[in-house]
């Protein structure tokens, strides 16, 4: 009898201890989850809060951390172009998306044509393709602008949205690569194969089968092209003149000058920050599902 | 070419002795050949015209041994290199443990916590050039938020942190961090879904919980992972040009620019383009040891677990 309780003691203590650490786990990370939230959350707080300002002028930069008087008068001024330095607003959005979805659709053609031939027609010496690709990121893209700036021009592309569009491709395929042939080395070379006996051409097994089932993996790679193409801003500041110019060297260049319209130019800056989200948005599933596809390996 | 033409075709390849992996790589058929070749071109066409040649070029430009002897005889090319090397060894190092350790608090399956995922990963998806001006008007003195938000719930009169070296460096360490931590977290929870559930209830039964658990158990699988991912942002941030151009903009008096930044100082602002090459191209000697690494491990094994 006396037995029995002294087993149940220890095991309610036990059992109280258990609840209470899972409470503090719990709490603990309740307040990691907030501190996050306000991490994350602060500088596109910050974007808001100027960009609320009624108008332009020193009212902006007060230390609020509220806006006194909240009105959309910044956004209106971008859409309907406005304010100061703002006079092209639309036609820099313009360049910008053509800019990323050029980059977008090339990295993705490109990128995946040498990732098919290398990774699944059994090109000999294929891999050095994939080394030679990863040479790409010895040099950063940054250290690069000087010559990049003359020999676009040698290309007669200087003041061309193709050449930035170009130097963002190259940047993006060795990564695209990358990531390319490690899914394709989950797709079963059976496939390919029964698909040969059939009389399958290389474009054939490249379309109808690499692609398909490719998509998470492409998806991937074509939202990391256009988020390097958006987040860009060195390269389209130099090869761009001033009449020609992107949203990202527009701001980038006015970035610290008091004399702009802050409230409109955060305004701006948020127009522009919205498409890559919206399109992460719209591709989660397939970002969800290249993120869980190991499962069929692992 | 029909069906049984392609079999007959291969049955040559089936039949000899030896490994089979081998003999397909040497007998790549004529036209599958010739599509392959025609594959690679556009990727060879730029690989050429876009990296060997602009990279060429470079090296060609800062050949001039007088260039290095006018950069280290220049005011601000030492403690430039300090700064490069503060922002990329903490910046990089920081960004990483902590997005190891934040990935581990992902995994966690609650709806709030997924949620929180999506939010968490917004400074990924914001431009760099258009989140890097907000936090240079936020830090920007007591005219920002940051100063505006000490005063009002601390009554602290915060810093311009512009205005010295220190504050400026840790200004765009921090930025660099916020906009790049998100990335590598969701690689290393990728990563970490792919373990088997299996490896932990085993270290479970052997008592192993909590940081043991890390320690011995999901570090080790991801090591290599870790490593790679290390590495390749390293080379990435060496390039960072915007964080640190739009966020402090190198100021004060050029005490915070990074080699990307002062070179392009050198070429565009100062009008001396082989001087501004030469500055970032001083860096090369550390870039190809690290280049080199990187290809081993990713060929040695897989990237995944």
């Amino acid at each position: 009898m006396s037995a029995a309780v002294d087993l149940s003691q220890p095991l309610r203590l036990a059992r109280r201890r258990y609840r209470l650490r899972r409470t503090l786990t719990e709490a603990g990370s309740v307040m990691l989850g907030v501190v996050l939230l306000i991490w994350s959350l602060a500088p596109v707080y910050n974007m808001l809060l100027i960009a609320l300002d009624p108008e332009e002028g020193e009212i902006e930069f007060d230390g609020n951390i509220w806006p006194p008087e909240p009105s959309l008068e910044g956004f209106r001024a971008v859409v309907t172009q406005e304010a100061r330095y703002l006079e092209n607003f639309w036609h820099q959005f313009g360049n910008s998306l053509f800019i990323g979805l050029s980059t977008m659709v090339l990295t993705v053609l490109v990128g995946s044509l040498a990732s098919f031939a290398v990774s699944r027609m059994r090109l000999s010496k294929g891999s050095l393709l994939t080394n030679a690709a990863l040479f790409t990121y010895a040099i950063p893209a940054s250290f690069l602008i000087v010559p990049y700036f003359r020999i676009m021009h040698s290309y007669g592309l200087s003041n061309s949205l193709w050449a930035v569009i170009l130097t963002q491709v190259t940047f993006a395929i060795p990564f695209a690569l990358l990531v390319l042939q490690l899914f394709a080395s989950m797709i079963p070379f059976e496939l390919d194969d029964a698909a040969r006996v059939d009389g399958a051409s290389a474009v054939q097994l490249y379309l109808q089968i690499y692609l398909p089932l490719m998509t998470p993996a492409l998806a991937v790679v074509a939202i990391y092209a256009l988020m390097l193409a958006w987040n860009d801003y060195l390269y389209q500041s130099v090869l761009l003149s001033v009449r020609n110019m992107t949203v990202s060297a527009m701001q980038g260049q006015l970035f610290a000058d008091t004399d702009a319209p802050w409230n409109a130019m955060m305004a701006a800056a948020i127009i522009y920050v919205l498409p890559p989200i919206a399109l992460l948005f719209a591709l989660r599933r397939y970002v969800a599902a290249s993120l869980t596809m190991g499962d069929v390996k692992g | 070419m029909s069906a049984t033409q392609q079999v007959l075709a291969a049955e040559p390849r089936v039949s000899v002795k030896g490994p089979q992996h081998k003999r397909r790589h040497r007998h790549l058929r004529g036209s599958d050949f010739k599509w392959a070749i025609a594959f690679i071109v556009p990727y060879a066409a730029i690989f050429f015209a876009l990296v060997v040649y602009p990279i060429a070029y470079a090296l060609w430009m800062a050949s001039e041994p007088s260039l290095y002897a006018d950069l280290i005889a220049g005011p601000l090319y030492l403690s430039t290199i300090v700064n490069t090397l503060l922002f990329v060894g903490v910046g990089v190092n920081v960004k990483m443990f902590l997005a190891l350790l934040l990935s581990g608090f992902f995994l966690r399956r609650r709806r709030w916590i997924r949620a929180l995922l999506a939010i968490y990963i917004l400074p990924w998806a914001l431009a760099a050039a258009q989140a890097c001006i907000s936090f240079h008007w936020m830090l920007i003195g007591e005219a920002g938020l940051v100063d505006g938000v000490l005063s009002a719930l601390f009554g602290i009169e915060g810093p311009n942190w512009f205005n010295n070296r220190w504050l400026g460096l840790g200004s765009n360490i921090i930025a660099y961090i916020w906009k790049w931590m998100p990335f590598w977290t969701v690689i290393f929870l990728a990563a970490r879904i792919r373990i088997p559930r299996d490896i932990y209830d085993a270290a479970e039964v052997d008592g192993a919980t909590g940081y043991r658990r890390f320690v011995h158990i999901t570090f080790p699988l991801l090591a290599n992972l870790y490593l790679i991912c290390t590495l390749l942002s390293t080379l990435w941030t060496l390039g960072d040009f915007t964080t640190v151009y739009l966020v402090s903009g190198g100021g004060p008096a050029g005490s915070t620019e990074v080699l990307a930044t002062l070179g392009f100082h050198y070429a565009f602002d100062a009008a001396k383009p082989a001087l501004g090459v030469a500055a970032v191209m001083s860096a090369v000697p550390v870039l190809i040891p690290i280049v080199i690494i990187l290809m081993r491990r990713l060929q040695t094994s897989e990237v995944q677990v």
